[in-house]
């Protein structure tokens, strides 16, 4: 054993770090405080800052006459919402959000459970490499993809004719709403693009909460007298809930406020973030912009409200 | 009379490891069955192979007369208490009692009304609405008793439930859960790495050792007559004696326990045997000492009244002959 020079209390090491650190043992809140300054007031300024901004322009209203933006308080722009046109827009939009989350989540489920119950080691790298890949080349990229795909001269109706089953596409197709021309005009095709991209903002949270269910519980159930399909509804799918919530909550806000996909593969009628769009750039009618900006926050924090309600994050 | 259960030449195996070879066991109704033996010597694996979360590699297993390889846990009217507890998270005590009432769809207000009553059987009546992360470990211990026991089950069994307690609580569970026992009339089959435990609380008890049982017996049948140098040497604190020493003092050359209360310390003028005292300690009202004799190193527990050795001291070492016992496997 080597013995340390000198007493038993060890001098202060140099320098200013050695300063510094003594001066933070002794007072850590001097830490923490100066580590949470910057992000407090990234957070505070510039995010929270600008939704507040956002908040009092949808009180504005714009003059029909001048098109100007009359800075006095006013519910008149958020009565306009109301108007069938615009409502329409709000109920298209948290419907497809609605089917697009739903669709996610029992798409994603299966994968996350495979992934987190029976994946391991380079099966598991495999399967993160497999959900995260899409993530990393360019969003825009993906979508003029599918909207290739979906074409009409697109692979996929050269499939459904080369198994001739064209017909049954072209019967899908005739559906009023959901279908349209093609596929890459269709909420369809909308509903397919979104669901592909958002898939993996689900897969990852569910994945997560299902690794953390303890193996142990699942034998106590057994024990207990439970069925492997009881086992699962009573322990395993309770306990991954507010992964499928958390993910859910990404789809759903994604969804909600999203106005690129719709734009290069959809129809012609419109979901919030293109309303948005449209009315902060061509109609210049900002207070309305903001206004519909609104409607996804108020949606999401009655969603959250109705999820707690339901007990989604009694695992927590 | 069919035994409880049975284990029949059953083996488990992990890839190269054994975890039970060959293993032996009749466990008769209604006993409180210990499985003795050190961290990874099998006793999780025998459990878990009765309970059906593991199938024997070989081997037959019967429950009550009935077999049971193949047959899922769910199946099995054998319940476990878990090491850890595995208690529901986002069910609170009451429905966690509950659980296995409500998968046999017994209606609400009957099932908790059941779940109440093994509640009270471990004391924790009122604590229904609590969320096990509310409670301290002693407390889930008693959740997880109460659950494992609301149905009755034929056969308990129980997986160093008592490890995670601290000394106070546990002795006062090892009570508790004798007596409890006794009142339900339910075969405990309680799994422990502690010596004390298991000699104090079970009718008999299975030493385990590398996946295979030494021996089986009474507590006193372990205690006082060891078959194996390892049974000597892990259940409580007998000394193992070489063939020579044995020979020099019955003339048989075989390997012998002696049990550290058996030894006296005598004056060591004129004493037939005499040792070096090498280690003391003081144990409340006795002493136990260390000694060297012979180059043969043995511990002896003494009263504390009438001892006034100090280390390096020279002793006479005395012992009833019958006090040693020969062991006839070598191992
Ligand atoms: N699922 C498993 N896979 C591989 N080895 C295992 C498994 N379960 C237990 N073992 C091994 O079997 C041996 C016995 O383990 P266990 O029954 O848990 O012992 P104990 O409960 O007595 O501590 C150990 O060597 C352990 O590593
Ligand atoms: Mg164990």
């Amino acid at each position: 054993m080597t013995a340390l020079e000198g007493g038993a209390i060890l001098p202060r090491r140099g320098g200013i770090f050695g300063a510094l650190s003594d001066a933070f043992w002794r007072h850590p809140k001097l830490l923490v405080f100066l580590m949470l300054t910057p992000p407090v007031l990234w957070l505070g300024i510039i995010y929270l800052g600008s939704l507040l901004a956002l908040l009092l322009q949808s009180f504005y209203s714009l003059d029909e006459f001048s098109g100007l933006v009359v800075p006095e308080f006013t519910l008149s722009t958020y009565a306009q919402l109301f108007r069938p046109s615009n409502f329409d827009i709000i109920v298209r939009t948290v419907l497809m959000a609605a089917v697009v989350t739903i669709a996610s989540g029992v798409v994603a489920f299966p994968i996350a459970y495979m992934a987190a119950r029976y994946a391991k080691g380079k099966w598991k790298a495999l399967f993160y490499l497999g959900v995260m890949l899409p993530l990393w080349s360019s969003y825009l990229v993906k979508v003029y993809a599918w909207k290739l795909i979906l074409a009409k001269e697109g692979i996929l109706n050269w499939v459904f004719e080369g198994l001739h089953l064209t017909p049954l596409l072209d019967a899908f197709l005739a559906i009023p709403v959901i279908g349209g021309n093609s596929l890459s005009v269709s909420y369809t095709g909308t509903f397919l693009v979104f669901l592909y991209i958002w898939l993996p903002y689900m897969i990852l949270p569910t994945q997560a909460a299902l690794e953390r269910v303890p193996v142990n519980l699942i034998d106590a159930s057994g024990d207990l007298g439970a069925t492997p399909s009881q086992t699962f509804w009573h322990v395993i799918f309770p306990l991954a809930l507010p992964g499928l919530v958390a993910g859910s909550i990404f789809t759903f806000s994604l969804t909600l406020g999203d106005y690129i996909i719709p734009n290069i593969v959809g129809s012609s009628r419109q979901i919030i973030g293109q309303a948005v769009y449209a009315q902060q750039g061509s109609a210049g009618n900002i207070p309305l912009a903001a206004a519909f900006t609104v409607v996804p926050i108020v949606i999401m924090g009655l969603y959250l409200w109705m999820a707690k309600r339901l007990g989604a994050f009694n695992a927590l | 009379m069919t035994s409880a259960v049975s284990l029949q030449q059953v083996s488990r195996h992990f890839g190269a490891v054994r975890a039970m070879d060959s293993v032996d066991l009749e466990i008769a109704p209604g006993e409180f069955f210990a499985m003795l033996g050190p961290s990874g010597s099998g006793k999780t694996t025998c459990l878990r192979v009765i309970a059906g979360f593991e199938q024997p590699t070989s081997g037959h297993i019967e429950i009550f007369g009935e077999t049971a390889e193949g047959v899922p846990p769910y199946r099995r009217n054998v319940n476990t208490v878990f090491q850890d507890y595995a208690l529901f998270p986002h069910l609170n005590v009451l429905d966690n009692v509950a659980y296995s009432l409500m998968l046999r769809k017994v209606d609400k207000v009957d099932r908790h009304r059941q779940a109440e009553d093994a509640l009270a059987l471990v004391k924790l009546s009122g604590y229904g609405t609590r969320r096990p992360g509310q409670l301290s470990g002693g407390q889930r211990q008693r959740v997880a008793l109460a659950r494992a026991i609301v149905n009755r089950p034929k056969v308990l069994l129980l997986d160093e439930p008592l490890g995670a307690l601290d000394l106070k609580l546990r002795e006062r569970m090892q009570d508790e859960l004798k007596s409890l026992q006794r009142s339900l009339g339910i075969t405990f089959i309680f799994v422990t790495h502690d010596q004390g435990e298991a000699l104090s609380m079970a009718d008999r008890v299975a030493v385990f050792s590398d996946g295979k049982v030494m021996q089986v017996g009474t507590p006193e049948d372990i205690y006082n007559h060891p078959n194996s140098r390892f049974v000597a040497d892990f259940v409580g604190s007998s000394n193992v004696l070489p063939p020579d020493f044995t020979a020099a003092i019955t003339g048989q050359r075989a390997w012998a326990s002696l049990r550290p209360e058996a030894i006296r310390i005598t004056p060591s003028d004129g004493a037939a045997m005499q040792g070096r005292v090498v280690a003391r300690s003081f144990m409340g009202s006795t002493v136990r000492l260390g000694l060297d004799v012979n180059g043969v190193s043995l511990h002896a527990v003494v009263p504390a009244s009438t001892n006034t050795t100090a280390i390096g001291d020279t002793v006479g070492v005395a012992f009833a002959p019958e006090a040693l016992h020969l062991m006839g496997r070598e191992a």
